[in-house]
């Protein structure tokens, strides 16, 4: 029930608002629920706030799973 | 770089597949709670692609499916109003009340405008202070801390003219109603995976201790959906019955700990009506005594009707997870997406929507 | 011009409507059957292998009136030389008709007939007949226009969207959505910043570019209102023939993407105003490839799918795990959504 897209923050402005990228559009979004975030992190923003910083190498993590059944089933991986 | 996306995709699917057939040797029926899943299930062509062993079912957590037609009314009567703005969430526009809707409203004159955040009504209302404003705030618990924050920054501004129209609902006691009815027919939950980042793990735990069924808590990608019904497989093959985190390069087991307190300081948990399900017990939101002075529906006497459903809709039934889409005998004839009945058809990502606009091309589902 | 605002005198038919052709309509579309400035323009027949004429009409309501890439004078030439030129006709003349909101500035209708000027230069065709008219302020949003145009259609030119065939290459132009992006942006509803211009550009000679190089064209659409979905989905049902896309070889704009992600719209339904969807046989899509690529407006020119014999009336997009979906045509506007 709920559009969650990744974004890069590009800048931090006043008042808990930050820049964000997302694939090379800007938008302006709430750092009120994530103020620990910093420019450089990925987060994840549902209606124009930061709900939690998107940590990239968990997202390599979850592969392991993939990983185990590439080496099961003898392919690269 | 999309963190989400593994550029991999078409490789692994396959393989996912595979292991998920492996493990569908009896039938296993998995409710996907979140209407989001549901459309990225149909996008991805999942769907098309799943075991017969695999049955996926859709549950009740499309907001715009489960706001009674009364409440939908309320915004309206609130849109007609002299010198009032209301802002929505484009999810509500087309969704039917008992004889119009917000679309239909904006065309005949009201001030009604679309917003992508709350923080954007706030700032019509800064923006427009010879005018009212009113919020209709419809959502579960992921946008919830959203518009409590909101709520706050309005106080904070001191936007006397902000009202806020409270639509929200709760996603943990409308799966434990919808369990302790008795009705329906589920051996696991697809657990939603942003209501997840900001709740975390523990409120689905009955799931498992007191229900006997696993949930995964699932992301959005094809290959997160993959993965969270092989989890479920693989639960059951192993004989365990558990919440798993499957998204978890967002949702940490304790959630989003200062996204709740937001939440919890600005809205209290009230009984609230879902359309098709009836009340439920502390599965609604409402505004606390410190911010009651913008709660719309005090301010403006908003009486909320209850509304009977049109004969033949049978959204209720199909929000419990009890018949699909085709099954419903108004589906594809009297209720489609351009003449829709009910919500499960107006909504993007209300199950009888998706099924219709997605679905149809698989003769054997 | 005293002022520097339309009012309701430039619509009355006297001096001030006269000037107004003269100082700003005739000198953007200068023309010998325009500066006739007689009530008809008289276009002598072409005699020759061009038995048909191609006949259409639009209307540009567009808000804002300037957007990046484009405006609603360039809008209103590109789209009416695109519907002939989807027919496979080459232009005639066109024709434009002006619905001035009182108080409009003279500067903006300057700039919007300049746009004009080059886009039909670009088009190699000319305004041969127009009218202005003026309403109360509040009646037109700055303005509206309508443009009418003939063509000529080779006889070897059989080109209609019933006529797909089983085994056709569906080929697109270029990536999908710039358009309507670029103008959902430049209304600034949402806050969005980012560099996403309209694609609008006259196709025309794309076209013959490409019916040089394959005549047995079978249908060519540009998917604008309603996106690519609509228009596959229109063909589909008029040939009475199926389709498969693969969703992984239509090319987008990751900007264009990022917008989608954030709003929740498909971009299947989104309007494009410089691109064009073409049903070719099997065997002559990879020269008709070639010569679309050599052309600056379809240098992006991909195969997206093929016409199939089965599944008639339905369009199947194979997505990239492997699996498909239906693509239905839009129904009703796509409303952001944030579930």
């Amino acid at each position: 029930m709920c559009l969650g897209i990744p974004g890069k923050i590009v800048a931090i402005t006043e008042n808990q608002l930050a820049v964000v990228d997302f694939n090379g559009v800007r938008r302006e979004v709430s750092l009120m629920l994530c103020p620990e975030l910093e420019v450089g992190d990925y987060c994840l923003v549902h209606v124009g706030f930061a709900m939690q910083r998107l940590d990239p190498a968990e997202a390599q993590e979850t592969m392991e799973l993939l990983d185990q059944f590439l080496e099961a089933s003898g392919e690269p991986s | 770089m999309n963190p989400h996306k593994n550029q991999d995709e078409g490789r692994l699917a396959p393989l996912l597949l595979e292991n998920i057939a492996a493990l569908a040797d009896s039938p296993m029926r998995l409710m996907e709670v979140c209407g989001t899943h549901t459309v990225a299930i149909f996008r991805s062509g999942i769907r098309s692609m799943l075991p017969p062993g695999v049955e996926l079912i859709s549950g009740p957590g499309c907001p715009v499916c489960v706001t009674p037609a009364g409440e939908i009314d309320r915004a309206i009567a609130l849109a007609r109003r002299e010198g009032m703005i209301l802002a929505t969430f484009g999810d509500l526009m087309r969704v039917p009340g008992s004889s119009s809707s917000l679309q239909e409203e904006r065309a005949k004159g009201n001030a009604i405008r679309v917003i992508l955040s709350p923080l954007d009504a706030v700032k019509i209302a800064e923006d427009n202070p010879d005018k009212t404003v009113c919020f209709f705030g419809v959502g579960f618990e992921t946008t919830s801390p959203a518009i409590a924050a909101a709520v706050m920054e309005a106080q904070r501004k001191g936007c006397s003219n902000f009202y806020l129209l409270s639509s929200q609902r709760l996603i943990p006691p409308a799966m434990r109603a919808l369990l302790s009815a008795g009705k329906v027919n589920i051996d696991g939950f697809i657990l939603p995976g942003h209501v997840s980042v900001v709740i975390g793990k523990a409120p689905y735990c009955f799931l498992a201790e007191e229900f006997g069924l696993p949930g995964v808590i699932t992301g959005f990608e094809p290959l997160d959906i993959l993965e969270g019904i092989y989890l479920l497989l693989r639960q059951r093959k192993e004989g365990r019955t558990e919440i798993e985190i499957q998204y978890s390069r967002v949702v940490q087991e304790e959630g989003n700990p200062r996204a709740r307190g937001i939440m919890e300081e600005v809205f209290a948990p009230v009984d609230a009506r879902w359309r098709g399900l009836g009340t439920i017990p502390q599965s609604g939101l409402a505004l606390r005594d410190g911010f009651s002075q913008m709660d719309a529906a005090q301010a403006f006497d908003l009486p909320l009707q209850d509304i009977a459903e049109p004969p033949g809709c049978l959204c209720g039934e199909v929000l419990q997870g009890l018949i699909r889409p085709p099954e419903c005998s108004l589906f594809g004839t009297r209720c489609t997406p351009e003449a829709p009945v009910g919500p499960c058809m107006v909504s993007t990502e209300g199950s009888c929507a998706a099924f219709y606009k997605y679905g149809r091309g698989d003769a054997a589902k | 011009m005293k002022d520097n605002k339309i009012t309701l005198s430039h619509g009355a038919g006297g001096r001030l409507s006269h000037e107004l052709i003269e100082e700003y309509f005739v000198p953007c579309f200068d023309n010998a059957l325009l500066r006739a400035l007689d009530d008809s323009a008289v276009i002598p027949m072409q005699s020759g292998q061009a038995n048909r004429l191609a006949f259409t009409t639009d209307s540009y309501v567009v808000k804002p009136l300037f957007f990046p890439g484009g405006d609603i004078g360039r809008l209103a030439i590109c789209g009416t030389v695109n519907d002939l030129a989807m027919a496979g006709a080459k232009p005639l003349g066109l024709t434009a008709s002006f619905i001035l909101e009182e108080g409009l500035s003279l500067e903006d209708l300057k700039r919007i007939l300049v746009s004009m000027k080059e886009a039909a230069a670009e088009a190699e065709v000319q305004v041969v007949a127009g009218d202005t008219k003026v309403v109360e302020h509040g009646a037109a949003e700055g303005l509206y226009i309508t443009t009418a145009g003939i063509g000529a259609i080779s006889d070897n030119v059989v080109i209609g969207s019933a006529q797909a065939k089983p085994g056709d290459a569906v080929v697109v132009s270029g990536p999908i959505g710039d358009h309507e992006i670029a103008v959902l942006m430049a209304r600034g509803e949402f806050s969005l910043q980012g560099e996403v211009e309209s694609d609008c550009a006259p196709l025309n000679s794309l076209v013959q570019a490409m019916l040089k190089a394959c005549p047995a064209i079978h249908s060519l659409r540009d998917p604008t209102r309603g996106g690519l979905a609509t228009v596959l989905w229109e063909i589909a049902n008029a040939s009475g023939v199926g389709m498969v896309v693969e969703e992984g070889a239509v090319p987008m704009r990751k900007e264009v993407k990022g917008v989608c992600d954030l709003l929740g719209f498909d971009p299947y339904y989104l309007a494009n105003e410089g691109k064009l969807v073409a049903f070719v046989p099997e065997k002559e899509a990879a020269k008709v490839l070639k010569a679309m690529q050599k052309h600056p407006l379809g240098k992006e020119a991909t195969v997206i799918g093929k016409v199939t014999e089965e599944n008639k009336g339905k369009v199947l997009l194979h997505t990239p795990i492997g699996g498909h979906r239906l693509l239905e045509p839009l129904s009703g506007e796509q409303f952001p959504r944030i579930c």
